[in-house]
Formats: structure tokens, sequence, C-alpha cells
């Protein structure tokens, strides 16, 4: 049924039509708003064999949802940013333990400097602790991915993190097709364990394993997501076929077949980027874009066929690695292992900024021009760095670095965009 | 596309206020898109939102930098603000206020848009009237349906009654009623 609704409130109708038993939540911006609303169709009845639990911070939150989903319940739980930090040992505890998690993370910048808004940098940090990323670019599609990420973290016994951009995904208002409980019931299958705790057949789960069999161990996590480089597509074609619509899969391409130029990226920004291809192509511009819905496991064969005909690639991430530049960049660098073409990192809306078709269109002509450097950053202010750098060379106690900053800009709040 | 800029303060349902237009706007058949400024809102503190109506799928993700249409719910932030940052010359601004384009010391900047796209209406007035509290945002509503058109007020007044149940929301719809049909008179007198 199609709905004018909230990306956040689309995400929580789609999980209840999975039938959870076990939602585990602590509260963070700007995911709150999905476990809020679920907190109330538990409330009210309308999700009914589940258990809502509220807990005392987010590691206890993942170490709850390991505990249920460990006891055979279908489990879920949400967190962004500094959460996902806090339950970081959970993270990897539910990969080791290879229990099928679905988690979702409303992605949002790290501190410090605190901030709220939207970049990866939280899914990220935690992005080779053995879960599966899957990144959404629509509120349509993050309400889809968490339909498939029950069916392929149950099919694999591997946790999934559906990572949904904080704000400009979650607090978007949209027209959102939500599925019927019948379409959702006879995609997803009951939930069956391949491991439980069951005191008439007792195991012990969490073994210690030494030098002996460690690696083997590790070995089957990295099988595991192998697996699932066939089984992601495999669940969204059979998505498509059950509900008439294209979500999810390895990657999209729009106009690669013959691009010269092609920009690669994780998320809604394909949007803005889809309509700066659309301006440039109207402009007889040979460019394209990739938008790589399936970070882990990473699709090198794929990613490696949509770009070899290009002559260049401009990365665009929504992190920085510190100190080298992007994540993403070193993926599809390794898929491009032998290809000779220019590639280029961009690391663009960081804390928030605003990444705009208008910057797109200038990045894109300037890579095709041969100009854009192999790291760059998009709409940086360089006065208000240079001022900042002029200042600790020039004395030695420059005192809290974003104070200085905030106080050389005065108020932000005239600011648009 | 047709892109709305929404200013005000918090706690004036700026937010609530492009969640409704998009949902009037979906009502009718149309896409639209309604996401606030993301700002760590305060009750008083400047707050944005922004909405697009589209006959077709909305991709684009950036804020509204370039808005076919201004609401301002709150003239206070009119020399506080730049809130007619990157309005189209053909723009419309719809302000909430008791006083006129001259009063309120933009006469000189609006004259050159189109006299119909400029209107002010008393929408706290009529809010605090039918609704019992002074919050503009479902009245400015009725008015944007008549200077602009892109929504009919029987589907702004669906919204306003989908986001506030009973009394409330039937307050908030004569609110806008009433708004609706002051703006028209006003275009009625230019024409």
């Amino acid at each position: 049924m199609l709905k004018q609704i909230e990306g956040s409130q689309a995400i929580a109708q789609a999980i209840a039509l999975c039938r959870p038993e076990v939602i585990c939540a602590y509260p963070i911006t700007p995911q709150t708003h999905i476990v809020e609303g679920l907190g109330e169709m538990v409330k009210d009845g309308s999700l009914e064999n589940c258990e809502f639990i509220n807990v005392e911070s987010e590691f206890a939150a993942l170490s709850v949802a390991i505990g249920s989903s460990a006891a055979g319940a279908r489990s879920y739980t949400a967190t962004a940013s500094q959460g996902i930090l806090y339950m970081a040992e959970a993270v990897y505890n539910a990969a080791g333990l290879g229990l099928p998690i679905v988690m979702t993370i409303g992605n949002r910048a790290i501190g410090a400097p605190i901030n709220i808004w939207n970049d990866h940098s939280d899914s990220m940090a935690l992005r080779d602790a053995g879960w599966i990323q899957l990144y959404a670019e629509t509120n349509q599609e993050a309400a889809d991915l968490h339909i498939q990420a029950f069916r392929l973290a149950e099919e694999l016994s591997c946790p999934v993190m559906v990572c949904v951009d904080g704000f400009i995904l979650t607090h978007a208002y949209e027209r959102i097709d939500i599925p019927t409980q019948k379409q959702v019931d006879d995609y997803l299958p009951p939930f069956v364990p391949v491991q439980i705790l069951d005191v008439d057949d007792p195991v012990s789960m969490g073994a210690m394993v030494g030098p002996e069999a460690f690696m083997e161990v590790r070995y089957l996590q990295h099988h595991k997501q192998q697996r699932a480089l066939a089984l992601i597509p495999a669940l969204a074609k059979e998505f498509r076929e059950r509900f008439g619509r294209d979500s999810g899969g390895l990657l999209r391409t729009y106009h690669c077949e013959d691009a010269e130029t092609i920009i690669v990226a994780l998320g809604s920004v394909n949007g803005t980027i889809k309509e700066a291809v659309d301006e440039m192509r109207a402009a007889g511009k040979r460019v394209g874009s990739l938008s790589i819905c399936s970070f882990r496991p990473f699709p090198l064969d794929e990613v490696r066929d949509a770009l070899r005909r290009a002559r260049r690639v401009v990365v665009l991430e929504k992190s920085l690695a510190v100190g080298i530049g992007g994540m993403l960049s070193e993926g599809v660098r390794n898929a491009l292992s032998g290809i000779s073409l220019k590639g280029h990192t961009v690391i663009a809306g960081l804390g928030g900024r605003a990444i705009t078709q208008k910057a797109l269109v200038d990045l894109l002509d300037s890579a095709a021009r041969g100009e854009l450097a192999h790291l760059n950053f998009l709409d940086l202010r360089w006065d208000v760095v240079k001022r900042e750098i002029n200042r600790e060379q020039a004395v030695r106690r420059t005192g809290p670095l974003a104070e200085n900053i905030l106080r050389d800009l005065g108020t932000v709040a005239d600011r648009i965009g | 596309m047709f892109q709305v800029r929404i200013h005000g303060r918090g706690g004036q349902g700026v937010v609530s206020a492009a969640e409704m237009l998009s949902v009037a706007a979906f009502e009718e058949g149309r896409h639209a898109q309604a996401f606030p400024s993301f700002g760590s809102e305060r009750m008083g503190a400047p707050v944005m939102a922004f909405c697009r109506i589209d006959s077709r799928e909305i991709r684009l993700r950036e804020p509204v930098m370039q808005p076919n249409a201004l609401i301002i719910q709150d003239p206070t932030l009119l020399h506080q603000v730049d809130v007619f940052s990157g309005l189209a010359p053909t723009g419309y601004i719809l302000i909430n206020s008791t006083r006129g384009f001259e009063e309120l010391g933009i006469a000189e900047f609006t004259r050159k848009f189109p006299a119909n796209h400029l209107c002010v209406v008393p929408a706290s007035d009529l809010a605090l009237k039918h609704v019992g509290r002074p919050l503009p945002n479902a009245a400015l509503l009725g008015a944007f349906a008549a200077i602009t058109g892109q929504v009919s007020f029987e589907a702004i007044a669906n919204a306003i009654r989908q986001k506030f149940s009973g009394k409330v929301g039937e307050g908030n719809v004569a609110a806008a009623r009433a708004a609706y049909d002051m703006a028209n008179k006003k275009e009625a007198a230019l024409a």
C-alpha cells in the first residue's frame, strides 16, 4: 500500500512485517524514530509475539540480541554513531558466533567534535567485523532491504547491518509502498536456527579456540560472505518477482555502458548523483554512476565489470580514513587491479555537509578535464582551514581546534545548505 | 519540480508543515519529499524544513537552495536569517504577520516579484482563534494552496486531519480555511 510517511516509520513497519520476536533498543539520534515506532506497535498489540526490551546501553542492546538470537528468536536492534562504537565488542561477537541478527544503522558522524548529522563513519568503523553491510539508496529500498536482510541473515546464519543515511532518509517523508503481511510471509519463512540454546539438548556457544582452529573459524566467516555474493542477487531477484520492484542486489549501474567517467558511491547520495548524470548527459557528456548496495561482502568482480570500459573513476565517500583517504576507494582499487584507468577519491558530506548537484557536476567536469587530484575534499572551506593552520604556526597555545573554528565562523544559523 | 522552503522557530511546527504539505501533494497523486534542515532543534531557535513536489520520483537529496516558494512562519527571522536566499525571481513569498510588506521593511525587495505571488496572513492570530494556540503552520498551508495552486484546499484539509485528530484537527482546518479565503480575497482584489 502506498503511503506518504517518514523513512523511519516505513522501516519500522517493514520490520514489524518480518515478525521479529525480540527487539532491544537504546535510543540514539537519528535511528530513534525506528525503535520508537516498533515500541508503539508492540505496546498497542499490532506487533504480536514480540518482546520489546529497553536496555541501559548499546552494549546491552546487542548483547541481549545475541542472547535472544542464540535462544532461537528472530532478533533486531538499531543504533548509530557512538552507539555502534560502544557495542563494538558485541558486534564482533555476533558475527563470530554466526547469529543472524538484523541491525539498522542510522548513519551519523562520530565525534569528537560531537556532530549528530549524517556521514558513514559509524558503519565504516565496523566494516570488517564480519557483518554483511547493505547501504540503502532510497527509503523504499531501506524498507525493502530489511525484509531481504532477515532472509539473508537466516539463510547464512550471519548478522546483517542495513545502513540508512541519518536524517536524509530517516527523517524524510516520501511515497513508500508498504507490502502486505502475506507478501512478506511468502518471502520470509519462520526462523529455523542452525544452532540453538535448548535445555533439552544443551550445547555451549562461544568456545575458547586456540591456534589449532582459530584461522579455520575465521576463514569460514569469509566463506559465508563469499556465499552471500551469490545469495544477495538471488534474493533481490526473488524480491522483484514477488514485490514487483528492484531493491537491493550487489550494485546498480546508471548509464555506465558508454561512460568515460563513472562516479561510485554508497547510499542516498546516489539519488543526487543520478540527477547530476542526467544533467551532464543532456549536455552530451559521457558520464555514468555506480551505486554499491553490498559493501560487505564487496562485489569485486561485478565492480570490475561495471567500471572496466571507463577512462576514469571517481569514488565519492562519506567518511574519511584519516591518514590515507577513502575506504570505498580501497575496495574499488582492489576490483580494478591490473586495469589501467585514472582513479580519484573524493571525500564529501562529512558531518552533514550538503552534497549538491552543482558540486557534483563541477566535480565530474574537472575530472574529465584532468584537473582532479588523487584525493579531494568536496566543498571544503580552505579559507577556514588555512586560518587555523596559520594560527597553529603563529602560537603554541592555540586552544581547542573546533572552538577556534566556530569562533572564526560566527553564527551558523543563517546558512542554508 | 516545485520546491518550498519553510522558515520558522523550534516549536512552531515547521517540520510538521513540510510533512503535511507533502501528504497533501501525495493525496493528489504527486510525488513529494519533505525533510527538516537537520538541526539540533531547540525551542525558539531558527529552524528550516523543505518540501519538493513533482510529477515523477524525486531523487535529489540536497537542501532546497533555489525555492519556488518561501513560507515564513515568524517575521522576526527576516532580519536574522537570509530567508530569501536563492528565491526564484518569479517565486512566492508567504509570511505570517499582521503587518504588510511595507511595515515589515521588505517592500523594496519584494517589489520585483509578481504582486499575486506575495501574501501576508495573520496565521498565528487565526490559529489562536480557531485552535486556541498560536501555531501558524496549518493556516499558512491554507494560504499556500490559495496563492500557488500547487495543491487543493481539500488536500491540505485532509493532510491536516491526518496529522491532528478530533477538535485540534478541525480547528486547524478552520484556521487554514480562513487563511485560504483571505489569500484568495487579496488575489481577487489584485485582479
